[in-house]
């Protein structure tokens, strides 16, 4: 099954709130898949450039004075500890810190860019929200999953949202059919995977499209020809929210509209929460249609 | 009148106490508020009982209905009424997929649209849906009656029995083995019927087409009768 959620915010007042909305909405899901949780943000820029979501299996160790390991190797940031997350905001280069961490298997990248921030965990909905503090985060727009795992193990890195350029992620309900050989060409193309999962093939997919100069609606336009399967996905970019849904359509989704934002559920129980539900535009997505936002292009 | 409220009262609740009612019992309505798009809402109902639901509902609203009256003031998730056996299903916003799937009797109502896989393996029962259906409605369906004012999806009518399609739009392509079918005046006088029950006034059974199977698949071949 799997449950999936997002918000878009329209009105920049509900900002202050985005992880709390989100989080209830997320939590709501959980008898969709009790397995595993994530989020991403899409919060403040970082005065320093670029922010780094990095997960640890040895957090005591691996945090434990984790700015200045990365001075003594010549990178300069800023380390905010989270449970078994660390964001680290620098000035240097993403492949610095990158570069960095090669000889640290027990870290790795959940997520780079200017404003995104991605948690994930094995367990609850409930307590990985509480674990990371969502509730406390504001944001522009944010999605969340809670999975039930088919395609691949039950851990921290098969956990959605996956992230696999700088600031775009993606959550998936559904199970990819193709997903070894488009990995497979990916690879070739010079792609970097961190699983076998096939959501994160899928997220690589749009980067990869998104990286030759399409916008997030196209490359979810070429995602309907590409890639074989069930899906819904929910995308965000540094300023854009998308869905789509295959053909089939058989993974439920749900959206509502208002003035102030735009949201996404896999059923509506998420939605009921809502600020002006009872008056917002509700639709079903249709199948094999693209739906697309970008704060950029409102403005 | 009784009231749930699904705020404070389990689903549980008010499932039983559908569920418990006598023969002959009068105090046979109900009243639900708050579902906030729970899943299950009014499921087995076995006696002649009305139910409101004031707000959305999740999966399966008013699944196995055998008799009762159900009217839903808002939306439903997917498997509305899948499988109904008697009795009235009426929702007044959209549907989502499979709405009245392998649905045995009764009358299905919903006054948006739906979505995909609408009626699909259809046994008996009678749909009306005001506005348009998704792809692969129909899909197998035996018997009974899908009436679409608005437009059908991809693939209508796939695989057909016996089940007789009506639509007053436009089809964007149809299943294998459905064809479109001559209107003929028992035909024109169920579709009448069936406009009526469903409250709809302002169209004219004329305005529709019909479509069903062509009886070409393998099932319908009596050479292949000796295979079993």
């Amino acid at each position: 099954m799997c449950g999936i959620v997002g918000l878009f915010l329209k009105d920049r007042t509900l900002e202050p709130k985005l992880g709390d909305m989100l989080s209830d909405m997320l939590i709501t899901m959980t008898d969709r898949g009790p397995d595993s949780a994530g989020i991403a943000i899409y919060g403040a820029a970082s005065a320093k450039g670029t922010k780094l979501t990095i997960q640890s299996s040895a957090p005591e160790t691996d945090f434990a004075d984790l700015a200045q390991k990365l001075a003594s190797s010549g990178i300069q940031a800023d380390v905010t500890v989270k449970s078994t997350h660390a964001v680290i905001e620098t000035e240097a280069a993403a492949d610095e810190v990158r570069s960095f961490l090669t000889d640290k298997p027990s870290m790795r990248v959940m997520g780079v860019g200017d404003n995104v921030e991605i948690y994930k965990e094995t367990g609850l909905p409930k307590d990985v929200v509480e674990r990371f503090g969502v509730r406390a985060m504001g944001g522009t727009h944010g999605i969340g999953h809670t999975r039930m795992a088919t395609e691949s193990a039950v851990t921290t890195l098969g956990a959605h949202p996956f992230s696999t350029g700088p600031d775009q992620c993606l959550v998936h309900n559904g199970s990819l059919s193709n997903h070894n050989n488009l990995r497979r060409e990916l690879v070739r193309g010079g792609m970097r995977f961190e699983t076998e999962n096939d959501s994160e093939v899928a997220a690589a997919y749009l980067t990869s499209e998104m990286a030759k100069g399409k916008d997030l609606g196209a490359a979810l336009e070429g995602a309907l020809g590409d890639l074989d399967g069930f899906f819904t996905f929910v995308v965000g970019t540094k300023s854009g929210f998308g869905v789509v849904r295959d053909p089939i359509a058989c993974k439920p989704a749900v959206m509502a509209e208002t003035d102030q934002y735009v949201a996404f559920g896999s059923e509506y129980r998420a939605l009921v929460n809502l600020p002006g539900i009872e008056t917002a535009r509700v639709w079903e997505p249709e199948p094999a249609t693209v739906y697309f936002w970008d704060h950029e292009k409102a403005a | 009148m009784t009231v749930f409220d699904l705020s404070s009262a389990t689903l549980r609740d008010l499932n039983s106490a559908l569920h418990a009612i006598a023969d002959g019992a009068n105090d046979t309505e109900f009243e639900v508020v708050n579902p906030r798009g729970s899943h299950a809402v009014a499921v087995g109902i076995a006696k002649p009982v009305s139910v409101e639901v004031h707000g959305s509902v999740g999966y399966y609203c008013a699944g196995m209905n055998d008799g009762g009256t159900v009217t839903v003031h808002g939306s439903a998730g997917p498997g509305v009424a899948e499988n109904m056996m008697s009795g009235t299903v009426v929702i007044e916003g959209d549907a989502s997929q499979y709405a009245g799937a392998t649905g045995r009797g009764g009358l299905l109502v919903i006054k948006g649209n739906a979505a995909s896989r609408c009626g699909i393996s259809m046994k008996g029962i009678d749909i009306v849906v005001h506005g348009s259906i998704g792809h692969m409605s129909a899909f197998m369906g035996q018997s009974g009656h899908l009436v679409v004012l608005g437009d059908a999806g991809d693939a209508l009518g796939d695989s057909l029995y016996e089940a007789k399609l009506f639509v007053r739009g436009t089809v964007k392509s149809l299943g294998a083995d459905c064809i479109e079918k001559e209107m003929r005046p028992e035909h024109i006088a169920k579709l009448g019927e069936l406009l009526d029950k469903a409250g709809v006034t302002d169209v004219r059974p004329e305005e529709f087409k019909r479509y069903g199977s062509a009886r070409k698949l393998y099932n319908f071949n009596i050479d292949n009768a000796d295979a079993y």
